[in-house]
C-alpha cells in the first residue's frame, strides 16, 4: 500500500508539466488583473477626465466662508467671493464647467484624496506637512496674518501684546501654530470664521488673529472693531490636488501665470479689497518655493506622526470633557431634583412651568440649545462664557431627563409608606426627607449612572463652542496630522476607557439592590 | 375619647357614609366587623386624616376637624389638628408598611426623634423595651425585609407604640398573614388591650373579636347595621343582614 505522500509524489511526477502550465496561467491571469486594476485607478488621468467630461469639480467649504467663498445673502441659492470667481476664470480657461463640492473644511484634503472633487481650493495654506500629502499649484494668492482688536481697547499694537490675552483664532491654520509657537498665549480655537469675531465683540476674547482676508471682509463694514499691527508672516494659498495629477497641476500653473499676466487675477482682488503689495510676490514663482526650503514654519509638524506626541494634548482634552461631565451631571442633580418637587408638591402653575421645561428640553436638540446659549442669548444682552455655557447648556439638557428619572424613583415608592409616616405624626416635608427619598434614591442610582455616561459622551458636542475638549482636541490634531484613523481609536478608546467602569459600576449596584434590599 | 359625627363621604357620586355617628369612650375595645368594601378601613383612615371626607366632623378629646365640604373649613388649621390627631392615635396596616431602607430599630425610633425630638439614646432604650413586649428583642438589627409577615407586623405594632399613642387603630392587621403567624400578632393586640389601651380595630377574626372587644359593630355598606356587646351580639344577632354575614363565618 501506498501511504499519502508517496501518492501525493507520484501525482506531481507525473502531471508536472500539467501543473507548470496552470502555474503559468494563474500567474499570467494575476497579473493581468494588477494591470487592469493599476489602469483603472491609478492611471485615469484627471486633467483627461475633466477635458471628456467637460465639468470640473470643487470642493471647498462655504460655511461662513466669507470672502472666499459663501452664500450671497441676497440670494442665498448663489455662491460668491473671490475664489467663486477664480475657479470660474479656471473653468473658463479650461474650455469647461464648475460643478460645486461643498465639504466640511477640517477635511476637505481627506475628501480630495479619496476622490469626491478634482480641486480643493479654499484659502489651502501651503505647508510643508500638507505638501506631503497633496500636490499644491503655485500660490494663487499671497496672504498675512492680521490682529482685530475692538475699537475701544488700546492695549495691543503688535503680535508681542498678545501674550497673556484671550486670543481667537481658526481651527488647523498657519494663524493658529504661528500663535502657539509665541507660547504665553490663551488661544481659543474655532471652527467657523464668525464666531470669533462675535466673541471679541461680546468681550470673551481680547484679539482675533486670523488670515487677512478674513480680517479684512468682517473688520472693514464693523466700526466697533479695527485692525492693529502690520500682517504678519507671509503664506500662499495653493489650488490642492492628489499627488498624481501632475498633468493637471501643470495646466492650472500655466493658466494661474496667464490670468496674473493679463492682470484678471489683480481685478478679482482689487474688486473683493484684497490686492496689496504682497500680491507682487506672485510673479516670483521660482523664489517662493526657494523660501519655503530655506525656512519651514514649525520643523516640529514634519515628523512623523508618534503617537506619544499626541498623547498629551488627548489627555488635556480628556480630562476637560471629565471636568465638565461631572460639573454639568451635579447642575442636572440639583436642577432635576428641583423640577421634579415643582411637578409633584407644587401648585398648578409650578407644576406647569416644570412639565413645560421637561418637555422642551426633552423635545429639541442639545446642539441647538447650546447655538442659543452661546450665540443667541448675547443678542439680548446675556453673554455667558464657553464653559459657563456648557456646563449650563449640559446641565439643564440632563436635568430634564434625571427629573423623569427621579418622578419614576418617587413614584415607585408604595403609598403605604407616606401613610405610614404621617400616621406616624410626620410631617410632609420629614416624610420626604426620610422615607421617600432615601428609598427612592436606591431605584433612581442605576438609571442616573447610566445618564452620567451619555452626558459624558454628549459632552463631546460642546465642540462646537470654543471649548477644547477631548474630541474638539482629536479633531485638531487629526487635521494637522491626518491621521484620522489612529487618533480616532486612541480617542475612542479613552472615552471608552472612562465610561466603561461605571458602566461596570451601575451593573453592580443594580445586582446589589435587586439582591439586597426588597421586593418591590 | 372619640367622636365620628354626621360623617358624610363619597367618592365620585359614589356614597360611602351617609351620616354616621360612633362615640368610642376611653379604655372601650371597639371591633369593626362587615364583608370587604363596607368601610372598616375608609372609617379607621378617616379618624387620623389620611382620607379626606366631605361633611362632617370627626374629634379626639379636644382636637377636632371638620370634612371639606363644611362651612368653616379652614386647610391649614385642619391640618395642624390632623397632626395633633395622629400624635395621641397610633395606627398599624394591613400591609404592615414598615420603613425597608431602615433597621427595626431605626424604623421604631425614626419617628420618636425626628417629631417628638426625643434624643437617640433614650429613643432606643425605649424602642427595645417595646421590642421586649412584642417579643421581638433579638430582631433590633434586622431588616424589614428579613422578617417573616407576623414580625414584620409586631414591630409595626411597636413602631406605632413609640409615640405613645393614648389609642390605637388596627386596620386588619392579621389579613395578609399567613395562618400561623395570625395567632403571634394578636396575641400581642391581647397585651395591648388588657393594659387598658382604647383601641379600634378593624378585622375578620370573629374570635378574636368576641375575645377582646367590649363593643362589636357590624359595618355594612357604609352604614352601622348593628351594634352591642360582643356575646348579644355573635349569639343573638338582629339585623337579617347580620345574621347573614355572621352565618356565612361562624360555621
Amino acid at each position: 500500500m501506498r501511504r499519502f505522500h508517496e501518492w501525493l509524489i507520484f501525482i506531481i511526477m507525473e502531471y508536472k508539466y500539467f501543473i507548470i502550465r496552470c502555474i503559468v496561467m494563474l500567474q499570467m491571469c494575476f497579473s493581468g488583473i494588477f494591470f487592469s486594476i493599476n489602469h483603472a485607478f491609478a492611471y485615469q488621468d484627471t486633467l483627461d477626465k475633466i477635458k471628456s467630461s467637460g465639468v470640473i469639480t470643487w470642493g471647498f467649504d462655504a460655511e461662513g466662508g466669507a470672502p472666499y467663498v459663501f452664500r450671497d445673502s441676497a440670494n442665498p441659492s448663489k455662491h460668491i467671493g473671490f475664489e467663486v470667481e477664480l475657479v470660474a476664470a479656471i473653468a473658463r480657461e479650461l474650455g469647461v464647467k464648475v460643478r460645486y463640492f461643498q465639504n466640511a473644511w477640517d477635511s476637505i484634503l481627506l475628501s480630495l484624496q479619496r476622490g469626491d472633487f478634482d480641486i480643493a481650493l479654499n484659502g489651502i495654506e501651503i505647508t510643508p506637512d500638507r505638501e506631503q500629502s497633496v500636490l499644491f499649484t503655485r500660490p494663487y494668492y499671497a496672504y498675512a496674518e492680521q490682529i482685530v482688536v475692538r475699537d475701544s481697547d488700546n492695549r495691543i499694537h503688535r503680535l508681542e501684546d498678545l501674550r497673556g490675552k484671550k486670543v481667537g483664532t481658526l481651527y488647523n491654520t498657519e494663524a493658529k501654530r504661528l500663535l502657539e509657537a509665541m507660547g504665553g498665549i490663551a488661544v481659543n480655537i474655532y471652527s467657523g470664521q464668525v464666531e470669533p469675531f462675535k466673541d471679541l465683540l461680546l468681550n470673551r476674547i481680547d484679539a482675533v488673529f486670523v488670515d487677512l482676508p478674513i480680517a479684512a471682509y468682517y473688520t472693514m463694514p464693523n466700526p466697533q472693531l479695527h485692525m492693529v499691527g502690520d500682517p504678519v508672516g507671509d503664506g500662499y494659498y495653493g489650488i490642492a490636488l492628489r499627488k498624481e495629477d501632475a498633468s493637471l497641476a501643470d495646466e492650472l500653473n500655466k493658466i494661474i501665470e496667464k490670468l496674473l499676466r493679463s492682470g484678471e487675477l489683480k481685478k478679482i482682488y482689487s474688486r473683493w479689497g484684497l490686492w496689496n503689495v504682497a500680491q507682487e510676490k506672485l510673479f516670483l514663482h521660482e523664489g517662493i518655493l526657494k523660501n519655503y526650503a530655506e525656512s519651514p514654519p514649525s520643523s516640529s509638524e514634519k515628523a512623523p506622526i508618534v503617537l506619544t506626541k499626541f498623547l498629551p494634548t488627548l489627555l488635556k482634552g480628556a480630562l476637560v470633557t471629565i471636568g465638565i461631565s461631572i460639573l454639568s451631571m451635579m447642575l442636572a442633580v440639583v436642577l432635576g431634583l428641583i423640577l421634579t418637587f415643582m411637578r409633584l408638591y407644587g401648585n398648578t402653575w409650578l407644576r406647569m412651568v416644570s412639565t413645560a421645561y421637561i418637555e422642551i428640553y426633552r423635545g429639541t436638540p442639545l446642539l441647538i440649545q447650546l447655538y442659543i446659549l452661546y450665540y443667541g442669548l448675547p443678542s439680548i444682552g446675556i453673554t455667558l462664557s464657553a464653559f459657563v455655557v456648557a456646563i449650563l447648556g449640559l446641565g439643564m439638557n440632563y436635568a430634564a431627563y434625571e427629573a423623569e428619572i427621579y418622578r419614576a424613583g418617587i413614584q415607585a415608592i408604595p403609598k403605604g409608606q407616606t401613610e405610614a409616616a404621617l400616621s406616624l405624626g410626620m410631617s410632609g416635608r420629614l416624610t420626604l426627607k426620610r422615607i421617600i427619598l432615601p428609598q427612592a434614591l436606591r431605584i433612581t442610582i442605576p438609571p442616573m449612572t447610566n445618564d452620567f455616561i451619555a452626558l459624558f459622551k454628549d459632552s463631546s458636542l460642546i465642540s462646537v463652542i470654543a471649548i477644547t475638549e477631548l474630541t474638539k482636541s482629536y479633531g485638531i490634531l487629526a487635521a494637522a496630522s491626518m491621521d484620522y484613523f489612529k487618533l480616532g481609536i486612541i480617542t475612542a478608546l479613552l472615552y471608552f476607557g472612562m465610561s466603561y467602569p461605571l458602566s461596570l459600576y451601575a451593573r453592580k449596584l443594580e445586582k446589589k439592590l435587586k439582591s439586597h434590599d426588597r421586593n418591590l | 375619647m372619640i367622636e365620628i359625627c354626621n360623617l358624610f363621604k363619597q367618592y365620585e357620586h359614589q356614597p360611602l357614609f351617609k351620616d354616621l355617628h360612633l362615640v368610642v369612650e376611653k379604655g372601650s375595645v371597639v371591633a369593626i366587623i362587615g364583608p370587604s368594601g363596607s368601610g372598616k378601613s375608609t372609617l379607621l383612615r378617616c379618624m387620623n386624616g389620611l382620607e379626606a371626607f366631605q361633611k362632617g366632623y370627626i374629634s379626639v378629646d379636644d382636637q377636632r376637624f371638620c370634612g371639606v365640604l363644611e362651612r368653616g373649613y379652614n386647610k391649614g388649621q385642619e391640618g395642624i389638628t390632623i397632626k395633633n390627631i395622629r400624635r395621641k392615635v397610633g395606627m398599624v396596616f394591613q400591609q404592615f408598611n414598615l420603613f425597608p431602607h431602615m433597621s427595626v430599630l431605626h424604623n421604631i425610633t425614626v419617628a420618636p426623634i425626628f417629631v417628638l425630638g426625643v434624643d437617640q439614646a433614650e429613643a432606643e432604650s425605649n424602642a427595645i423595651s417595646l421590642l421586649r413586649k412584642v417579643h421581638l428583642m433579638e430582631k433590633a438589627g434586622k431588616y424589614p425585609v428579613q422578617l417573616s409577615g407576623g414580625e414584620q407586623q409586631r414591630v409595626a405594632v411597636a413602631r406605632a407604640l413609640a409615640m405613645k399613642p393614648e389609642a390605637m387603630l388596627f386596620d386588619e392587621p392579621t389579613s395578609s398573614l399567613d395562618p400561623e403567624m395570625i395567632e403571634e400578632v394578636l396575641l400581642v393586640v391581647k397585651e395591648l388591650v388588657s393594659e387598658g389601651m382604647t383601641t379600634i380595630i378593624a378585622t375578620h377574626e370573629m374570635g378574636f373579636a368576641r375575645d377582646v372587644s367590649t363593643r362589636v359593630l357590624f359595618l355594612d355598606k357604609g352604614e352601622i347595621v348593628e351594634q352591642g356587646k360582643p356575646q348579644e351580639m355573635f349569639s343573638n344577632p338582629q339585623n337579617d343582614r347580620t345574621k347573614a354575614f355572621l352565618s356565612r363565618f361562624m360555621k
